[in-house]
């Protein structure tokens, strides 16, 4: 690992009117890391990852991400043009909800050349090349390139919204409950899959989640959020395996065991 | 008719019509927000451009007025007779002898000369429209030049036909900055939008937006490296006039399956008769 991190995050706080989103709340991801936000509903996990992306506007703190070219800048502060730019260059977002982040309208081929196409590759038989071999990488069938979304499974959408956000080569991806609505074993072949992205490309993860199974198998790190709050933070074995805060206990104590 | 102001628009509509054609002329493909005023005919029938040309007509002007082509059709003999009694122009069918061309549909197949103004109806002017339906989303992807959306479109025409299957509207970027819709023209009009030495007035009166291609602006259809923008052929010639390179129209002629192909531009199809039949 480099010695300074690819996001540094410092005081981030966000209400909602009276109410806290997300309060003081601080960490780094260091390149090739995976990180994973854990907690319950409404502990703010999502709130963290909207103002990242700039979905919403932050109240207070910076997140200070240094560039491909080393240029370090707050994206909480961005200009729009360049924030834009960046989400779709070096930046990927993988929503819960595949629709969210899918063109259900056209064939899975466009899904995954939009974002080519939106850095100017004009040539046809190349955007469907690069298409191919993003469909090859998360494990979908190549004759499915030019089906619609709409008849995918939950599983293959999931995939499919991989495939269009690492088209680019990001540096950085957000993912929010990536596995939230598929079934175990689905899930569990999702998971294998993003293991060894995450592993081939050299990605940097930010990922939230509410199932502590699945931030044990992925994240190298994790926080534990409660009310807003970052209350622990640390490996992950670590954490899930000797928690000092007294709601992580709880967390940790609360997943059934087979 | 004294009861009407000289066009039918008081002065003040006019004036603030003309602000806008002025900044769409300086912004060349950009749309410009406007007033538009409730007119004498219903929303899709022309409002738009009855406006642009009611603003830039003046009493030495003289008047054509097409409707997919062709100069006697409802909604052309309409606007024009509008006209007549509105403004007291002169009228006519030659594209020649046109100063203000309004038009629905097509862009006329003689060529436009220096001076002459053409103006467009146009219903939808958002190119983005059907792919992004929010106004203030399209208008942050006008403003951040964000068109690769349009070539998504164009990727799944040529996914499911082979081909890019729009013919009509067919997306152009105008002098290599704006997104652009053409209005309903077919795709075989679009290479005259290419430096062509009119200025080419667009106005939508519903969704209330102008705009403009100045004369000699450069005017390019999307399309792929691999698959070049190509307009529509045909077969045979005009079964009228003969012409080979014009816009053809298909009639049916009986109940028994006849049809024949007529140019569309009824003036341009007239003309070239007139010339067949003098040189017999």
């Amino acid at each position: 690992m480099t010695e300074s991190p690819l996001l540094g995050v410092r005081g981030l706080t966000k209400f909602y009117g009276a109410r806290v989103g997300c309060l003081d709340v601080g960490f780094n991801v260091w390149p090739g890391e995976v990180l994973g936000l854990v907690g319950e509903s409404g502990s703010g996990k999502t709130t963290i990852l909207n103002c990242l992306s700039g979905r919403i506007a932050a109240g207070a703190g910076n997140a200070e991400y240094r560039a491909r070219d080393g240029a370090v800048a707050d994206v909480l502060r961005l200009a729009e043009p360049v924030r834009r730019r960046l989400l779709r260059t070096e930046w990927g977002v993988v929503h819960q909800n595949p629709r969210d982040g899918l063109r259900m309208g056209v064939s899975a081929g466009a899904n995954v050349g939009e974002r080519l196409m939106d850095l100017g590759a004009r040539n046809y038989a190349m955007i469907r090349g690069r298409a191919l071999q993003w469909l090859d990488h998360v494990e979908m069938a190549r004759d499915r390139i030019d089906d619609l979304p709409e008849t995918f499974s939950g599983g293959m959408l999931q995939r499919l919204q991989i495939a269009r956000n690492l088209v680019t080569r990001p540096r950085l991806v957000l993912m929010d409950e990536p596995t939230g609505s598929l079934d175990v074993s689905v899930q569990a072949r999702l998971l294998d899959l993003l293991r060894s992205l995450v592993a081939e490309l050299d990605l940097s993860v930010i990922i939230v989640t509410h199932d502590l199974a699945v931030a044990r198998l992925l994240a190298h790190r994790l926080v534990v959020m409660k009310g807003g709050e970052a209350v622990e933070t640390g490996l992950t074995d670590q954490v899930l395996d000797d928690p000092q805060h007294p709601y992580t206990q709880l967390l940790v104590s609360s997943v059934l065991r087979s | 008719m004294t009861h009407y102001n000289f066009a039918y628009l008081d002065e003040q509509t006019k004036r603030m019509i003309r602000r806008a054609i002025l900044k769409a002329v300086a912004i060349p493909g950009y749309q410009v927000p406007f007033g538009s005023r409730e007119m004498p005919l219903s929303y899709g029938w022309g409002t738009g451009g009855v406006q642009v040309t009611a603003s830039v007509i003046g009493p030495d002007d003289v008047l054509k007025v097409i409707d997919q082509g062709a100069d006697d059709t409802t909604n052309a003999v309409s606007i024009r007779k509008f006209f007549e009694r509105t403004a007291g122009v002169r009228t006519t069918t030659h594209t020649r002898d046109a100063t203000v061309i309004q038009t629905r549909h097509r862009i006329p197949e003689t060529p436009l000369a220096p001076g002459q103004i053409l103006v467009l109806q146009v219903p939808i002017p958002e190119p983005l429209r059907w792919l992004e339906p929010r106004e203030a989303e399209t208008r942050k992807m006008h403003a951040l030049e964000e068109y690769g959306v349009m070539h998504v479109r164009l990727y799944e025409d040529i996914t499911r036909h082979g081909k890019v299957a729009q013919t009509y509207e067919y997306p152009v970027v105008v002098n290599e900055r704006y997104l652009m819709r053409p209005s309903p023209i077919p795709k075989f009009d679009n290479p005259k939008l290419d430096r062509n030495p009119a200025l080419l007035l667009f106005g939508a009166g519903r969704e209330k937006r102008i705009y403009a291609v100045p004369p000699y602006t450069r005017v390019r259809s999307l399309d792929f490296e691999d698959h070049p923008f190509e307009v529509e052929r045909w077969r045979q010639p005009c079964a009228l006039c003969g012409a080979t390179e014009t816009f053809l129209d298909e009639i049916v002629v009986d109940d028994k399956g006849g049809r024949m192909f007529v140019c569309s531009d009824t003036d341009f199809c007239r003309e070239r008769q007139r010339r067949n039949d003098a040189a017999q």
